[in-house]
């Protein structure tokens, strides 16, 4: 069988001293290539593993023909965000891990297809959509990210004018103020929304809701409410020195650096600490886009200090080794205890100790246990805490009735009502943090729900 | 979006005051809050008070003083211009009640956000006593608004060149001396005043509320940046705040925090002027 084709990569030594993309994108030999490794199952199990179901197999016949505007169109039956999505979905648990050709050896680059036909797709020139004949039906969605987006634009497809507010300057969520733009260029995001407002969608942004407007005043403005609005609230670690300065959670830090582009200060006002020994708790995606922007900030050592071990990594695989490729320090089974104060409540270094895994917890991994005695310390300036986020509660502000669990998630039920009436949600505001394409699912069965419901009513 | 400026003017050197046209926003707003804005794609986003609103007109009023790169910008702005976002309104509301007498104390520009809220305490039922403070008395802002919307106004000076020569909290003290009940006193300033007035109310057991001032970016509680420490809990000043219990705030940490991009913005202002100039 043909080898897997390799992903065409940014030098990377060249590539920690810009902001650029990483990943280059196969040319259309390599996608030609990789396709034809595709045995087009009768019974598909790609398909399975891939939230929104794609026709894989489908849209991975029509590659291997060269035909490429047929491909991205069997793409887009079921994923408006292609060049998102083909960029950061974790595919080696999802379609790819179910693909056949795994248990021989490597499996077919399913994501790295899907980017290329978004990204030939985007290079001609993505054609107007034809606008719906309207229901006079208005529904708010509220939160511009992933989730949002996509119910906005499935709801703008069947003909209700839909208003979309967001509470930052700009949309996209967390594709737009954490993904960083060597991960996903901004410039694809912006895209996206366009052709959202081009389906008609009114988008307006510096709109909090719960502040201007309260959510029972939209439910009364609106036929429907579609409430995407994340899992925004940081989670600190509660331990000692977490206040001092130069301590960021990830959000602020990347924060700074997507949204505001702190990278290019002071070409752009917003500044941002530059340290030189930079510590990033945490294991996720979002560890490694922190780490990976602070040591092209300068930081002359950036190390994840993560309390499991590698196999443990809830990060995407591909950015774990592109961060190891880049010169990211992993310290696992490692977990920081307090941070210590230099001068002027600055930071000075991170007391750790060593962890073992012990016995499985809850979600099944075997807990990290401490090692009696084995604290250290690792000099710091900057130390970064990405140890997870939890949803935001300013749109519950003024909105008696809406049921929210222990946690903070709105509850919802299988079909994305809230417990108000004409109320959805989904997203990261529903799950807690998770995945662009599970928040775009969510995104899509709510508007189904909302489309039933106003057909109906 | 774009926010247009209806009007802009100096009201003590390097303070300005501006009104600007954002309805749903004034429409929302309530005494004790903050916007953010940003002038352009490239400015950073600063959190100023709302220091008056019409719900009417449609308008926000802000005041702010010239600190640094982005409000000499601002100072720059004139009518007709506009200000790419303006999001608001941000914080909780003042708790404002009944209470009986309250004293309100504002220095500097911190007379701005103090002035709504001596209007708000007046119109639930409290008599307001007022004292403001500068360093000089050109630098004493809305003292002929505070006259008006104050029962009792008193004035202070750091160099005596207008009322009591010396501070704001030397003013309180009188009064709390006095023997008047005192229901509440607010104190909005700079950060080294609520500190001080903390410590010099602290022996009488009145409730004292300061609105703290951080370094924010979006405001709406997703960067923690403006995370302050309250009764040894961290807490995050544009959603749990402005306003907080003087008496168990960290001051010291506020202030540290504040300096931290001292250095950046240092150059930051001076990558300006060079601009500025070579633009000339
Ligand atoms: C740094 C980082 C890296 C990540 N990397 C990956 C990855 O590689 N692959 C992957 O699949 N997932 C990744 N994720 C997770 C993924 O981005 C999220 O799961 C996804 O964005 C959730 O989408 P959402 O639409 O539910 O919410 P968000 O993207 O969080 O969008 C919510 C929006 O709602 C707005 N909002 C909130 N409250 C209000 C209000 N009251 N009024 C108006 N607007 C409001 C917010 O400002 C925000 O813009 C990453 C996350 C982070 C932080
Ligand atoms: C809730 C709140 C309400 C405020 N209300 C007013 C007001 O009504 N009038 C007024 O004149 N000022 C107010 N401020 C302070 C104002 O935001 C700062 O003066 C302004 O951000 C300075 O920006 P600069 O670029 O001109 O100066 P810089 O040179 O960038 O900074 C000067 C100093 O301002 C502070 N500062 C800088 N950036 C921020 C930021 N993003 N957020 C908060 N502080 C910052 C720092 O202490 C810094 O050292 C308020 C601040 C907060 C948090
Ligand atoms: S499982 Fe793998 S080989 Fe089979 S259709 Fe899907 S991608 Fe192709
Ligand atoms: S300013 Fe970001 S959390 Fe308060």
């Amino acid at each position: 069988m043909a080898a897997r084709q390799a992903m065409p990569h940014q030098d990377a030594k060249e590539r920690t001293r810009n902001f650029d993309e990483v990943a280059l994108g196969y040319t259309e030999e390599q996608a030609i290539a990789e396709a034809s490794r595709c045995l087009e199952c009768r019974n598909p199990k790609c398909v399975q593993g891939c939230p929104v179901e794609i026709d894989i197999p489908g849209f991975i016949a029509q590659m291997k023909a060269g035909d490429f505007d047929e491909a991205i169109a069997t793409i887009k039956l079921t994923n408006s965000l292609p060049a998102v999505c083909g960029r950061v979905c974790p595919q080696e648990v999802q379609c790819e891990e179910l693909c056949v050709l795994a248990k021989k050896g490597e499996p077919v680059a399913i994501g790295r297809l899907e980017r290329f036909c978004a990204d030939h797709e985007r290079k001609k020139g993505v054609a107007a959509p034809v606008r719906a004949q309207s229901t006079g039906k208005r529904v708010a969605v509220v939160g511009a990210g992933p989730a949002s987006l996509t119910a906005a634009a499935d709801l703008a497809k069947e003909g209700h004018a839909v208003t979309m507010f967001e509470a930052l300057h700009d949309t996209g969520g967390v594709l737009t103020y954490g993904i960083p733009e060597f991960r996903l260029p901004k410039s694809i995001v912006r895209d996206e929304v366009e052709y959202i407002k081009q389906l008609g969608v009114d988008v307006k942004v510096d709109y909090i809701i719960g502040k201007i407007k309260t959510l029972e005043e939209l439910k009364n403005d609106f036929d429907a409410v579609f409430l995407g609005t994340g899992a925004g609230l940081p989670k600190f670690m509660g331990i000692e020195g977490e206040n001092l300065n130069g301590v960021y959670s990830a959000n602020e830090f990347l924060t700074r650096v997507n949204l505001m582009k702190a990278y290019r200060f002071p070409d752009y006002s917003t500044p941002i600490k530059r340290g030189k020994h930079v510590i990033v708790v945490g294991g996720g995606n979002v560890a490694m886009d922190a780490a990976r922007s602070a040591l092209r900030l300068g930081a002359e050592e950036v190390s994840i200090v993560y309390r499991r071990g590698e196999d443990e990594l809830p990060a995407r695989k591909e950015e774990v080794e592109n961060a190891k490729e880049e010169g990211i320090i992993f310290r696992l089974l490692t977990n920081p205890v307090r941070i210590l104060q230099g001068d002027n409540m600055t930071v000075k270094g991170v007391e750790c100790i060593r962890m073992e895994l012990g016995e499985p917890d809850e979600s099944g991994r075997r807990s990290p246990v401490p090692k009696a005695g084995s604290e250290h310390v690792i000099d710091a300036d900057i130390v970064i805490i990405a140890i997870g986020t939890s949803p935001n509660p300013m749109i519950l502000s003024g909105s008696d009735g809406l049921k929210v669990s222990p946690r903070g998630t709105i509850v919802v039920d299988e079909s994305a009502k809230t417990s108000i009436g004409n109320v959805c949600a989904g997203g990261d505001a529903v799950t807690g943090a998770a995945t662009v394409i599970s928040a775009m699912g969510a995104g899509k069965l709510a508007a189904q729900t909302i489309n039933d419901y106003l057909r109906n009513n | 979006m774009s926010y247009t400026i209806l009007e802009k003017k100096q009201i003590a050197p390097q303070v300005h005051l501006m009104k600007v046209l954002a309805p749903d926003v004034a429409k929302a707003a309530k005494a004790g809050q903050f916007i953010i804005l940003r002038i352009d794609e490239t400015s950073e986003r600063i959190p100023l008070t709302i220091a008056d609103f019409d719900a009417d007109e449609g308008y926000v009023t802000i005041i702010f003083q010239e600190m640094g790169k982005t409000t000499k910008q601002l100072a720059q702005m004139t009518d007709r211009d506009v200000l790419l976002d303006f999001v608001g309104p941000l914080g909780k509301p003042a708790d404002v009640r009944k209470l009986g007498t309250v004293i309100l104390v504002g220095g500097g520009v911190g007379i701005a956000p103090v002035y709504p809220q001596v209007k708000a305490y007046r119109d639930a039922g409290n008599k307001v006593i007022s004292v403001i403070g500068a360093r000089n008395k050109d630098l004493l802002i809305l003292e002929d608004e505070m006259q008006a919307a104050s029962d009792e106004l008193y004035i202070a000076t750091d160099d005596g060149s207008k009322g009591h020569h010396g501070f704001v909290t030397d003013v309180a003290k009188k009064i709390l001396d006095s023997g008047e009940k005192i229901a509440r006193i607010v104190v909005i300033g700079p950060p080294i005043l609520m500190k001080v007035a903390a410590g010099m109310t602290a022996p009488y057991g009145v409730e004292t509320i300061v609105s703290l001032n951080p370094i924010m970016i979006d405001g709406t509680g997703m960067c923690g940046g403006c995370r302050v420490s309250v009764g040894g809990e961290t807490k995050f000043a544009c959603v749990d705040g402005p306003e907080f219990d003087a008496h168990k705030v960290d001051f010291n940490l506020l202030m540290s925090r504040l300096g931290l991009y001292r250095p950046e913005e240092a150059q930051c202002q001076e990558n300006h002027q060079c601009t500025c100039r070579s633009g000339n």
